[in-house]
């Protein structure tokens, strides 16, 4: 059964093998359209610009796989950690976090910003922000009780819900969902990964965190 | 003299491949998620492998944005995965799916 299994995938795996050598050696692909629209898309480097800009719908839709990925492990109840008993941190991981959190926090912020120009941008900002907070959680910080209700669930949603206001803004000026003006997508670039950043970050926290904090409170 | 970057993009192929067997072979739900993150990895190499075929000029963005979504949809369908084994843990005390359904 099991050689079967194999011959069946060592075949699948000599069928892809044969497609992709059967491609072209040497192939512009689409980076022919990128590099000719890249004066009006608002940034310089070419991968925020077909992120942000022209292929904006997947990003702004991968927002809310995130989100989705999140309400369903929040809906699975708090079962899942009921196993992990938090325990305490220890003096080198204590002091690593309060030493590594604020670095992390302006590596985030410092990637965000470059990623208009060199290779970063929101989702690496977003995962260093997010690495800061299961630092903190592994440390056994809780985020304070009085934000976990609405204030948690604000920021969370504040990328995608930005993203698409923005995006729908424009269709009163006759352009099409998701279509930045030329010479405003710098600036309106700018602020959807700036919020992004910072919902992703938490979001991604959230998710090491497993259940809903607000219910791990009751 | 086989081009890199047909390398690198065979190396995806087989990752796949191998991600693809253990998938199957292993019944530990761990295993199952790991398995399907290698799978992720492979066509992730092969996306970025293929986008450097642009002699000379830089390498197109595409299939690297399409890279960098496809990471982030990764980790948020981990993270549920685990969510879910740790839940199906709770309920049938193993992490693994069973023949019959629990009574």
């Amino acid at each position: 059964m099991r050689l079967l299994l194999m011959a069946l995938i060592i075949a699948m795996a000599a069928g892809l093998a044969y497609a992709i050598l059967s491609l072209p050696a040497e192939s512009a692909g689409l980076s022919v359209y990128t590099t000719e629209n890249i004066a009006i898309s608002g940034v310089t480097n070419p991968v925020t610009a077909v992120l942000l800009n022209y292929r904006a719908y997947d990003t702004f839709l991968e927002l809310g796989v995130l989100l989705l990925a999140l309400l369903g492990v929040w809906s699975l109840g708090s079962t899942a950690t009921a196993s992990q008993r938090p325990s305490a941190p220890g003096p080198v991981l204590d002091n690593l976090a309060r030493v590594l959190v604020p670095i992390l926090i302006v590596v985030a912020g410092y990637l965000f910003w470059a990623g208009a120009y060199i290779p970063g941008g929101a989702f690496q900002a977003g995962a260093v922000l997010g690495a800061a907070g299961v630092l903190l959680i592994l440390a056994g910080w809780r985020i304070n009780h009085r934000l976990v209700g609405l204030p948690l669930r604000i920021s969370l949603v504040l990328g995608l819900v930005v993203f698409a206001v923005v995006g729908t803004l424009f269709m009163l000026t006759d352009r099409q969902f998701l279509e930045f003006p030329p010479q405003y997508a710098g600036v309106l670039i700018l602020l959807i990964e700036g919020l992004a950043t910072l919902s992703i970050g938490i979001a991604l926290a959230a998710l090491f965190l497993g259940a809903d904090p607000e219910e791990d409170d009751n | 003299m086989i081009n890199t970057i047909f390398l690198y993009a065979l190396a995806g192929v087989g990752l796949f491949s191998l991600g693809l067997y253990a998938l199957i072979v292993h019944a530990h739900l761990l295993r199952k998620i790991l398995a399907i993150n290698i799978m992720g990895s492979g066509v992730f190499l092969v996306l970025v492998s293929l986008a450097d075929r642009t002699q000379g000029i830089a390498p197109d963005p595409v299939p690297h944005a399409m890279v960098i979504t496809g990471i982030v949809v990764a980790v948020s369908a981990t993270a549920l995965a685990l969510t879910l084994m740790l839940r199906v843990r709770s309920e049938t005390g193993q992490a693994e799916l069973l023949e019959e359904p629990p009574k």
